[in-house]
């Protein structure tokens, strides 16, 4: 979707401003909803492509008015609520009103340290050849779909060349929603910075994104 | 919300002060709820938070650089085949399933983002600081990366070629800084101390020598 989570190239946000010694969290209600949020992923009820979408589907205003973990909050309950697992009443009443529903698994804390280490490996076998090698020049998509999609705005329609090829992955636009993982052949391609900015851009500056085999076409 | 100062993409890690603030009470609600369904174990919460609030943080990943640094088959490893090679040091997992690592050299600088959300190298960096997730950041990084750098003091020369690596999917980065001069007799002990986070994000460069005492 063309929401405000894609940042690439707006302009007005300011100077970035690191902070000196940060701590990890900045309020303790920042480590309970980063554990409740990875906690209730291990559930199964959802993909990580879907948790992504949750949080960045949101009218832009809502979106750049939150903090991180504000976002993250929002994203959570709005999966809750979405699988039927947390009545919107609940949240407003702030206590369980109603029998849970079964999830697939529930994160015992004895396995949650090998969970970690193990992760959510997203390379599949492949179901067909690579279209592209590195070197080839392509062109990414000019596409706006609605829905979940990993191709930031800044580089729709433009070329670059293909400079790795990490194997199949899951295809996040898919399995976002529910459509399954459809494993797609995933490339590094690096387009010069004057091709996405123009001739005044800096030209020492190549910028790369992480494209699936869908996102891209031969160039012309 | 045009100066850093109006962004709440800080202003709002800074909420908390004597009162409970609104978020503070809807997440403490929400965590009684599901721990009331039975969805959550809340030993489990203890363990995701002490895991990367002590445990997993910038102190791997500059284990991993000062590697690359004293050891040429390691190093070589690393960059052919970077997760095996974090592996070998016991990193692994979630957000760093799928790793590249990525040398600066005299002629190239690299600097990582995620334009679209916050993707990170969890295993050996730990979770992202919040200017890695803000909106300048993410806005201006993949346009205007050496106004990026400016703004953490970072002055590369002109003819450096610059590469910037947007982490669209499931591929996580990290980048080995250039060694500082004048290390030639540290051990790898040492020279991790003058890894700094900020310097495998490519947003900041090493210590050098002289900032640290031996």
């Amino acid at each position: 979707m063309n929401g405000a989570h894609d940042m690439g190239g707006v302009h007005g946000f300011g100077a970035v401003m690191p902070e000196p010694d940060e701590p990890v969290f900045h309020a303790d209600w920042e480590r309970r909803i980063l554990a409740l949020t990875l906690a209730m992923g291990a559930t199964g009820e959802w993909t990580l492509d879907a948790a992504r979408f949750a949080r960045e589907n949101r009218p832009p205003a809502d979106y750049l008015s939150k903090s991180y973990y504000q976002i993250w909050l929002a994203g959570l309950q709005q999966l809750l609520v979405e699988r039927g697992l947390v009545a919107p009443w609940e949240l407003a009443a702030g206590r369980s009103l109603w029998p849970a529903k079964a999830v697939r698994r529930t994160l015992a804390a004895r396995d949650t340290t090998r969970l970690l280490e193990r992760g959510g490996p997203t390379d599949r076998e492949a179901p067909r050849p690579a279209r592209f090698k590195v070197g080839d020049q392509v062109r990414a998509r000019n596409m706006h779909p609605a829905t979940h999609t990993r191709l930031p705005r800044y580089v729709r329609g433009h070329t670059g060349t293909i400079a790795r090829v990490h194997g199949c992955h899951v295809f996040p636009d898919s399995n976002a929603h529910g459509h399954g993982e459809d494993p797609q052949w995933l490339y590094t391609v690096s387009f010069r910075g004057q091709e996405l900015w123009g001739a005044e851009a800096d030209p020492t500056v190549t910028v790369s994104v992480d494209a699936f085999e869908p996102y891209l076409e031969p160039a012309p | 919300m045009s100066r850093a100062g109006d962004d709440p993409h800080r202003a709002a890690d800074h909420e908390h002060g004597s009162e409970l603030s609104e978020t503070q009470l809807r997440v403490r609600a929400l965590e009684s709820i599901l721990v009331e369904k039975g969805y959550i174990d809340p030993a489990a919460l203890d363990v995701l938070i002490e895991t990367y609030e002590t445990r997993i943080g910038p102190h791997n990943g500059a284990r991993v650089v000062a590697k690359a640094w004293v050891d040429p088959d390691f190093r070589r490893w690393l960059l052919t085949d970077s997760t095996a090679a974090i592996a070998s040091l016991s990193y692994t997992g979630r957000q760093g399933e799928h790793m590249v690592a990525l040398e600066n050299t005299s002629g190239v600088h690299n600097l990582v983002v995620c334009t679209l959300c916050s993707c990170y190298p969890w295993p050996v960096l730990g979770l992202p600081p919040v200017w890695y997730k803000s909106a300048p950041y993410r806005s201006r990084v993949v346009a205007d990366p050496r106004g990026v750098l400016s703004d953490f003091g970072v002055e590369l020369p002109p003819d450096t070629a610059i590469r910037v690596w947007d982490s669209t999917a499931e591929v996580r980065y990290m980048v080995v800084p250039m060694r500082p001069d004048g290390t030639d007799s540290w051990g790898e002990e040492e020279l991790a101390r003058l890894v700094t986070r900020d310097s495998m994000i490519g947003a900041g460069l090493p210590r050098r020598p002289q900032d640290v005492r031996r």
